[in-house]
């Protein structure tokens, strides 16, 4: 057996810790010391978090004591979390994972942010991830890869691997992610701990480093779904930044979360079942099914035809249009510049080869070549018609269930180093993700077992769009009857 | 062909990606052995993505966001920006306000 690593997370949750500030059994300079020095010990060898501002952080916290006194209310207040190297925050570092980024200062809170700090969050500081937010592994960062706290010889998943490692290994309360392919869940359910990707449209954009416009949406890394749940109101709502968020009625998401799903209908989709999925993971997530079938949820086999095409769709709209949001890091308005070219284009041509990672330059001619002439309508136009197929999919799907059940991925973590010179199989592994960012839909995923190896396994529940309070009900109560997920 | 730079600009793509060329139309500079690693590794997931024309797709709309909205209006109203200075911080060379570019015409 190979380095597999025990450790207890010492940190209560986000609601746990706001009932002990609440209680005054706590204070916020004492949990954000608390945190900080778990990162200390830990971090060096999970590199989960890129930078962690330790005097800000407790200004911050002793700013939130001080406000607390004073009557000053706020759901978080006091909070400490940790924010995804994508999200911008005032005055702190956004470097994307990326070297072009390098020396980047956000100039502005992203909306996401916005309202977690106007409920007294504090930023302890900024997590690790693929840059861009590409990748399924957190390999491609260009300030090192993040470690599986469960097993430090395998990957933590990705993009938002940072921010699941440091919840996992109990070096945050709560982080947030971003998720344009799975890129919350995939990393949650390696890592062993609870994401939540929303409905696109329910959480705004604005301040998110744009990947993938269409797909990319904000979401929360917790230890239980009720952190999930709180996290979620505070950050859903339409913004006038963001003319894709939505307004829909943003509802109290911890109320309702019991543990029974009575007349719940679930539907099992069989595609999600096929060639490539672990035997183990298959008969945990099997088991998991049972479990909610024991809760009283009634389940039933459904269809969904077009999934085997969902990665084919995907590879081409993400890349197009990482392509076109990413011309933007040409060296002019922000970011590293060669300063070797003589004249601008070449100044750009070079400043992106100097300052992009191979799988952003990977990224970016894919995408250019699917928009460039003679390919757009065989390529882009084409994937575009199958996302209405797969989107139709899920519609026809949820006429008849609340939600659904599937494996989050096909095998748990791999080791670092596996997958990363054959993008084509990395891209594979989020089969059971980019689905629900093609339909717009919610998914959350939560710890269903492990394997014989020690690693995590994650039970996937997506729901209809705007319908984040099915999954979240479903994902709680499986979690607490399983009671599995935590230390 | 006399020269690979001639070669480069008359490029047509074919049928099978030419790194080298989306590379240009990218503004990316790559090396010899980018251009060989993401030529073999972009032909097995173009091939791949070919699937996607196994489908009858004769009528189907196109779908470019999830939950198509039109028309997102705003009130015409006059509002605050981002600092001008914040902004020009993250510039990798300004002066006076305006961020410095290589000679454009000569």
């Amino acid at each position: 057996m190979t380095s597999r690593v025990s450790f207890k997370n010492r940190l209560p949750t986000v609601t746990e810790a706001v009932e002990q500030l609440d209680a005054g059994t706590c204070t916020s300079e004492s949990l954000v010391e608390q945190v900080l020095g778990e990162i200390r010990e830990r971090d060096g060898a999970l590199n989960a978090y890129r930078t962690v501002d330790e005097p800000s952080a407790l200004d911050q916290a002793r700013a939130a004591d001080s406000a607390r006194r004073e009557g000053r209310q706020g759901r978080l207040l006091g909070v400490p979390v940790a924010i995804k190297d994508v999200l911008n925050v005032q005055g702190q570092t956004c470097t994307c994972g990326s070297k072009i980024l390098e020396s980047y200062v956000a100039p502005y809170d992203a909306t996401a942010v916005a309202k977690l700090r106007e409920e007294g969050a504090v930023f302890v500081g900024r997590t690790n991830m693929d840059e861009f937010a590409m990748g399924s592994s957190s390999e491609n960062s260009a300030y090192g890869v993040v470690r599986n706290p469960h097993q430090h010889d395998c990957v933590p998943g990705g993009s938002s691997g940072g921010s699941a490692a440091a919840v996992a290994a109990g070096e945050a309360l709560c982080g947030l992610g971003t998720d344009t392919g799975g890129s919350v869940r995939q990393p949650a359910a390696f890592c062993g701990c609870v994401g939540l990707k929303p409905s696109y449209g329910r959480i705004s954009r604005y301040g998110l480093t744009a990947f993938a416009s269409s797909l990319d949406q904000v979401g929360t890394l917790t230890r239980d779904v009720r952190d999930a749940a709180l996290l979620l109101g505070i950050m859903s709502g339409a913004d006038p930044m963001d003319s894709t968020s939505l307004d829909e009625p943003v509802p109290d998401y911890t109320d309702g979360l019991t543990e029974d799903l009575s007349g719940f209908r679930i539907g099992v989709p069989q595609e999600y079942f096929t060639s490539g999925i672990d035997a183990e993971v298959e008969r945990a997530v099997r088991a998991a099914i049972e479990y909610c079938a024991k809760m009283g949820a009634d389940i039933q086999e459904i269809s969904l035809p077009h999934t085997e095409y969902s990665v084919a769709v995907y590879c081409v709209i993400a890349t197009a249009e990482a392509s076109a949001n990413l011309a933007r890091f040409d060296g002019v308005r922000y970011g590293i510049r060669n300063e070797e070219a003589s004249d601008p284009v070449e100044m750009y041509r070079r400043t992106r080869a100097q300052g992009f990672g191979a799988e952003v330059k990977r990224r970016i001619i894919l995408g250019t070549y699917v928009l460039s002439s003679g390919y757009h309508d065989a390529y882009y136009l084409s994937a575009q018609k199958v996302r209405t197929l797969i989107r139709r999919d899920f519609e026809t799907a949820f006429e008849e269930c609340d939600a659904l059940l599937t494996p989050c991925t096909p095998t748990a973590a791999y080791r670092f180093g596996e997958k990363i010179d054959d993008p084509l199989q990395m891209y594979l592994g989020d089969l059971f993700t980019v689905t629900a960012n093609l339909a717009g839909i919610c998914g959350i995923t939560v710890p269903c077992g492990f394997t014989a190896g020690g690693l995590p396994i994650g039970l996937q529940v997506l729901g209809p769009a705007f319908k984040e309070e099915n999954i979240l009900r479903v994902a709680h109560a499986y979690e607490q009857s399983a009671a599995l997920g935590k230390d | 062909m006399e020269s690979s730079l001639v070669n480069d600009q008359n490029a047509q793509p074919g049928e099978d990606i030419d790194v080298a060329y989306v590379a240009r139309l990218a503004r990316l500079q790559l090396s010899d052995e980018e251009v060989a690693t993401f030529q073999s590794q972009l032909g097995d997931i173009v091939e791949y993505v070919r699937k996607i024309s196994e489908l009858d797709l004769s009528g189907i709309e196109p779908t470019s966001h999830a939950h198509p909205v039109h028309n997102v209006l705003r009130k015409d109203g006059a509002r605050d920006g981002l600092a001008h200075d914040d902004v020009m911080a993250n510039a990798p060379s300004s002066r006076d306000g305006q961020f410095i570019v290589p000679k454009i015409v000569e």
